[in-house]
């Protein structure tokens, strides 16, 4: 009787030294469980390997102006591209306020090197490649890139012109390390 | 079961009487779908699918478990391992046959099962849990399967997977990191294929669990039957076995022709050419589609070709999609007319024959069919159709439409006597 609060009954509506050890007990049960849950959901993001690959140096100097390589960057297609001088003045000429995905031309390539059209070959909307980047290809209704699953048209710059795509085809940080050899990603 | 005249499980010797009192398997079986089970007198032989169902999980676990014998999934082998079950392993080609084709029938006696619930309102009170696990199952098959086509790892597979997982990649904010999370990678490769065979292995008795539990959901109210009214007494039911054992077995039988017909005879006529090309990442084939069971879905999915609001038009595509599916656990909710059984609602049973049937074949065709016009519109028009049935037909009918008057029981309608005199 001399310390009520300890004992298990509860007249006055305060908090039991049962129930905080009750409550106490579960909760550190709960985040032990999250804890291991973490390397169990991990496990699924892409491996060390995966990530080793991610960034390749690809020589250029065999692209003649008007042609393209296609080449893979983390096992994904990458399109380069030596542009035309038509092909740079019409995607500067493109009235950027009428874009789906907004971005000028000095956007999506290196100051200097503009001739150097660089993009992964992946349709924004579900993956599939676009057709354009080899000679004879369907280019699209934007003398560009045309996917063929769904029906995406791109222009010479990678943009998304007409069709379900959300957004440009995607450049990837690049660099070029030498006047020949581009280092991408 | 609740029904006071269902047969008690009597053990026949002494060592089924020292069974019975220590692990009650028997009498368990005995109540679910043996003679202690007291079934609607009517079913007629939509009933059957839901039996055939489960017998098409029998044969996919049982060829899937031999195939996983020989299988190999590594990306730079899965393709091979295909072709030499194909054409080295003793009874290999039978196996992958059966599993291919065992697949699509699986889906073929689903959508029969589903279609019957939905025909019969066998969704309603107190049915709903049945109706709410049976799309469980199904959402878990659909994964399963979509799993399943990847493994062999032909152009189909890897494409499938790519555009499959890419519908994540439309989620707001996370959907790229959620796609590289599902892939393991940036793109499908080695890591995607082992945790697919992984999860492909391990679904199918995640199905059957879930399956117990729909069936447990299923004996607590009994089974529905065509009139839609309940069971009002003993003369309107009779035991599960041997009466409906012997239709199910003859179902089975008409199920089984069918099945050798195609895995025997026409093997690849559901399959695409497409995925007897090994996976090449740098290389989509023109003209994706997934398998047949999934091209009213994959309509519904492309559809969405213009932006809504702010939000874009891969985004609806998606959400629509999921939707389509997800609307259903609804079902129960949107469909207020106290009457089951589309026999006695004549404003339902037409556009049930003549709005959704059409509807859902003609989208099935359409996710076959390319990405062009008139397909696109088309598929506009029956996706719009589709949601339209079950947010706005299905609940105005249930308001204004005039039941016909139901039989007084289940013996009456088969009978034409009231349920007393019957004998």
């Amino acid at each position: 009787m001399a310390e009520p609060e300890t004992t298990e009954t509860n007249e006055g509506g305060e908090i039991r030294r049962r129930d905080f050890i009750n409550i106490a007990a579960v909760s550190f049960a709960g985040v032990g469980a999250g804890v291991v849950a973490l390397p169990l959901l991990s496990q699924m993001s892409p491996s060390a390997d995966v990530l080793a690959l991610a960034s390749v140096e690809v020589d250029v100097s065999s692209i003649e102006v008007g042609q393209a390589i296609k080449t893979t960057w983390r096992k994904q297609p990458v399109f380069i591209r030596n542009l035309t001088s038509a092909e740079i003045a019409e995607s500067k000429a493109v009235n950027i306020g009428e874009l789906r995905d907004p971005a000028t031309f000095e956007d999506r390539t290196l100051p200097g090197k503009e001739n150097w059209l660089i993009m992964l070959g992946v349709c924004t909307h579900l993956g599939c490649i676009p057709l354009g980047a080899a000679q004879g290809e369907i280019k699209g209704e934007f003398d560009g890139y045309f996917c063929p699953c769904h029906g995406s048209h791109y222009d010479a710059a990678g943009r998304i012109r007409k069709g379900p795509a959300p957004t440009n085809l995607e450049v990837p940080e690049f660099s070029f390390v030498s006047d020949t050899v581009v280092k991408i990603g | 079961m609740s029904f006071p005249w269902a047969k008690q499980y009597t053990p026949e010797n002494d060592f089924m009487k020292w069974m019975d009192s220590r692990l009650p398997l028997p009498r368990m079986v005995y109540n679910a779908v043996g003679a202690g089970y007291p079934v609607p007198r009517n079913l007629n032989y939509f009933w059957n699918f839901g039996a055939l169902a489960g017998l098409a999980l029998v044969i996919q676990i049982l060829t899937g478990v031999i195939l996983a014998m020989h299988y190999a999934a590594n990306v730079g082998v899965a393709f091979d391992s295909v072709e030499h079950i194909m054409r080295n392993v003793n009874s290999g080609w039978l196996l992958r046959y059966a599993h291919m084709n065992g697949a699509s029938f699986f889906f073929i006696v689903v959508y029969i099962h589903i279609f019957r619930g939905l025909f019969y309102s066998s969704y309603k009170a107190p049915r709903e849990m049945v109706w709410l696990l049976g799309l469980v199952i199904f959402l878990l098959m659909m994964a399963t399967a979509f799993m399943g086509y990847v493994l062999p790892w032909g152009q189909m597979s890897f494409w499938g997977a790519k555009v499959i997982t890419g519908l994540f990649s439309a989620i707001p904010l996370v959907g790229p990191a959620l796609q590289e999370w599902l892939l393991g990678g940036f793109s499908p490769d080695n890591a995607t294929l082992n945790r697919f065979f992984s999860l492909h292995f391990v679904l199918p008795f995640v199905i059957a669990g879930v399956i117990i539990l729909h069936i447990w959901a299923l004996h607590i109210p009994g089974s529905s039957n065509p009139t839609g009214i309940e069971i009002k007494g003993e003369q309107d039911t009779i035991p599960f076995h041997p009466y409906y054992t012997a239709k199910d077995g003859f179902g089975l039988g008409i199920f089984l022709i069918f099945f050798c017909i195609l895995t025997f005879f026409m093997p690849n006529f559901l399959g695409h050419p497409d995925n007897y090309i090994p996976a090449n990442e740098l290389s989509t084939p023109a003209h994706i589609v997934p398998e047949w069971y999934f091209w009213p879905f994959y309509a519904i999915l492309r559809a969405f070709t213009f932006d809504f609001l702010f939000i874009p038009a891969k985004l609806l595509g998606v959400i629509a999609m999921f939707g389509s599916i997800l609307l259903l656990f609804f079902l129960p909710w949107l469909d207020k007319s106290p009457v089951r059984s589309g026999h006695y609602r004549p404003v339902f049973r037409k556009f049930f024959w003549f709005g959704l049937i059409p509807c859902i074949i003609l989208l099935g065709y359409l996710g076959g069919a390319p990405a062009e016009e008139p397909y696109v519109m088309l598929s506009q028009l029956a996706s719009a159709y589709y949601f339209a049935h079950f947010l706005i037909i299905l609940p105005l009918i249930s308001m204004f439409e005039k039941p016909i008057p139901l039989p007084n029981s289940i013996t009456e309608s088969v009978t034409g006597k009231p349920l007393e005199s019957a004998a």
